[in-house]
């Protein structure tokens, strides 16, 4: 198992770990038994994301996913955070091994998850603006 | 304390030795002719192979001429299992007994053999990782054509009653098989007194270089090739002979049978030391029974954690160790014999293996009990598992 440069240094050092105690929307994606777990925390305001938090429990890739996710829509618009895409986080990451590709759809989800929480809690419909969350198709 | 760099996973593979490395040596350039020539250099090669052939017969007590040399452990496997099939097969035995928690290389070949027909029980193994040989007596029929049961279980470390079970198929006038790639250099041996009919091991788990391994075969078994093309290994392995891989795994046979006693005890003591140190973390628990054990496996899980998170940041601190989780076995399931042992999903991805060996020192033992505790919690404290685990 080949991981990039990258994939340590943020495994090694993740960004933006830890919870956000007043956190407008929480998402959590994957489940114990398939060894993934994201807990992700969002902070919003004006429509833009001013804090981004995580928690994950999984491997190397799944730590190193949910760093770069979040540092990539932290202080973004909640429009941008829906247009991440896994792709663009594992290109971020210089690659994933092919059987990790999981754990950046995890981390897409994760944030998809946490969005759809905050508009629960608005009292708008999320479904809409977010769309469907699937299943990791990994896991089943 | 500094930074040290220890190797922790002499289960996966082990260090080739000075003794063995230097006997090797001379058979590349000196002595390098091959072994079915007629000349000098050819027949030197030829008494080195015997030579290394009587040390490997010493160790488990048969003759020479019982001893075949293969390329690997996972070839001896299959050349026992398909080709005591395809013999008693056609005497009408197309019955395998083998266990659950086997190596790949026998459930694999057992897999490929059952889509070919063949009948396969899969005995199951107890929480502490140990098979009950009543359960292969209450299976075997009149078309079992084979039992086989590793000897030693690669993941948790823990010793199977094979005299019983050796006694249990001679007695049923079954062949029985053990792939005894772990315990070969750990544990006394003796395939006479063990009626053991078959056995497989490999070389570079005790000190050998990879890529040679031997099957043992009772003399008067009838079992086809599974490579054909020469006339080496008395007509029943083809391939030009592996000369110093040979010579190596018979020194490192013969260095690994030696002090097996005292190195047990030398290498138990600190592995005991390993499993309580890390048994005080809250939520571990140690997997495989704690006696019936090799002397150097220590395999823990550690709820609330993930195995390849763990063994990244152990790699980091400079220990090289191994895990059952999914993550690292390169699917989406955990270790099937942590699963057979009765683990959840979860814990068995949060398992350890430290497998030590007699270089291993208490030094070592100190730095991977001082290093582990903050990895452990540095990995707990951003684990949302960990988190709901606490709240139960």
């Amino acid at each position: 198992m080949l991981y990039s440069d990258k994939v340590l240094e943020h495994f090694s050092n993740p960004r933006n770990v830890g919870e956000i105690e007043d956190a407008d929307g929480i998402g959590e994606v994957g489940n114990a038994k398939c060894g993934d777990i994201m807990k992700m925390y969002i902070k919003v305001d004006k429509g833009i994301l001013t804090d981004v938090k995580f928690k994950t429990y999984g491997c190397g890739a799944a730590v190193a996913t949910s760093s770069m996710a979040t540092e990539l829509i932290k202080g973004k618009s909640i429009d941008d955070a829906l247009k991440l895409t896994n792709k663009a986080v594992v290109e971020a990451l210089d690659g994933l091994p092919a059987v990790k590709l999981h754990c950046s759809v995890l981390a897409e989800q994760a944030i998809k998850a946490a969005l759809s929480d905050y508009y629960t809690r608005q009292g708008i419909d999320p479904l809409p603006i977010v769309g469907e969350i699937g299943e990791c198709e990994a896991c089943h | 304390m500094d930074k040290r760099f220890i190797y922790a996973d002499n289960a996966a593979t082990t260090k080739v030795s000075r003794e063995v490395i230097d006997a090797m040596l001379p058979y590349f350039t000196v002595h390098y002719g091959n072994a079915s020539s007629i000349y000098a250099m050819g027949r030197d090669a030829k008494k080195a192979i015997e030579t290394a052939r009587d040390k490997v017969a010493g160790a488990l007590g048969c003759e020479s001429r019982e001893i075949y040399f293969t390329s690997c452990g996972s070839e001896a496997d299959n050349w026992a299992i398909r080709g005591i099939c395809e013999t008693l097969s056609a005497k009408g035995k197309n019955h395998i007994i083998t266990s659950v928690f086997e190596h790949h290389a026998i459930l694999h070949t057992c897999q490929a053999l059952e889509k070919k027909g063949f009948d396969v029980t899969y005995i199951p193994v107890d929480e502490n990782g140990l098979i009950d040989p009543q359960d292969i007596k209450k299976a075997i029929t009149p078309k079992t054509a084979l039992v086989s049961i590793m000897y030693a279980n690669n993941e948790i470390g823990t010793i199977q009653p094979i005299s019983e079970i050796g006694s249990i198929c001679k007695e049923a006038g079954v062949l029985f098989h053990t792939d005894a790639v772990q315990a070969v250099g750990h544990v006394h041996i003796d395939v006479k007194e063990q009626n053991i009919d078959l056995l497989s091991l490999s070389g570079h788990k005790i000190h050998a270089q990879k890529g040679i391994g031997a099957l043992y075969i009772r003399k008067g078994i009838n079992i086809p090739n599974l490579i054909f093309g020469g006339a080496q290994e008395r007509n029943r392995r083809a391939g030009t002979e592996n000369v110093p891989a040979i010579v190596g795994l018979g020194v490192a046979i013969e260095e690994a049978v030696k002090d097996i006693d005292a190195r047990a005890e030398k290498i138990t003591k600190l592995r005991n030391r390993l499993i309580d140190g890390i048994l005080t973390l809250p939520r571990t628990r140690l997997n495989g029974d704690r006696d019936k054990r090799l002397p150097g496996n220590c395999n823990i899980s550690i709820e609330g954690v993930e195995g390849e998170s763990l063994l990244l940041m152990l790699d980091m601190a400079g220990i090289c160790a191994s895990s059952g989780s999914a993550c690292t076995s390169g699917s989406l399931d955990p270790s099937h014999v942590l699963l057979a042992i009765g683990l959840r999903h979860e814990v068995a991805h949060g398992s350890l293996r430290l497998s030590i060996d007699e270089s291993t020192t208490d030094e070592d033992v100190d730095y991977i009990l001082e290093v582990l505790p903050p990895i452990v919690k540095r990995l707990r404290d951003m684990s949302p598992l960990w988190e709901t685990i606490n709240k139960q």
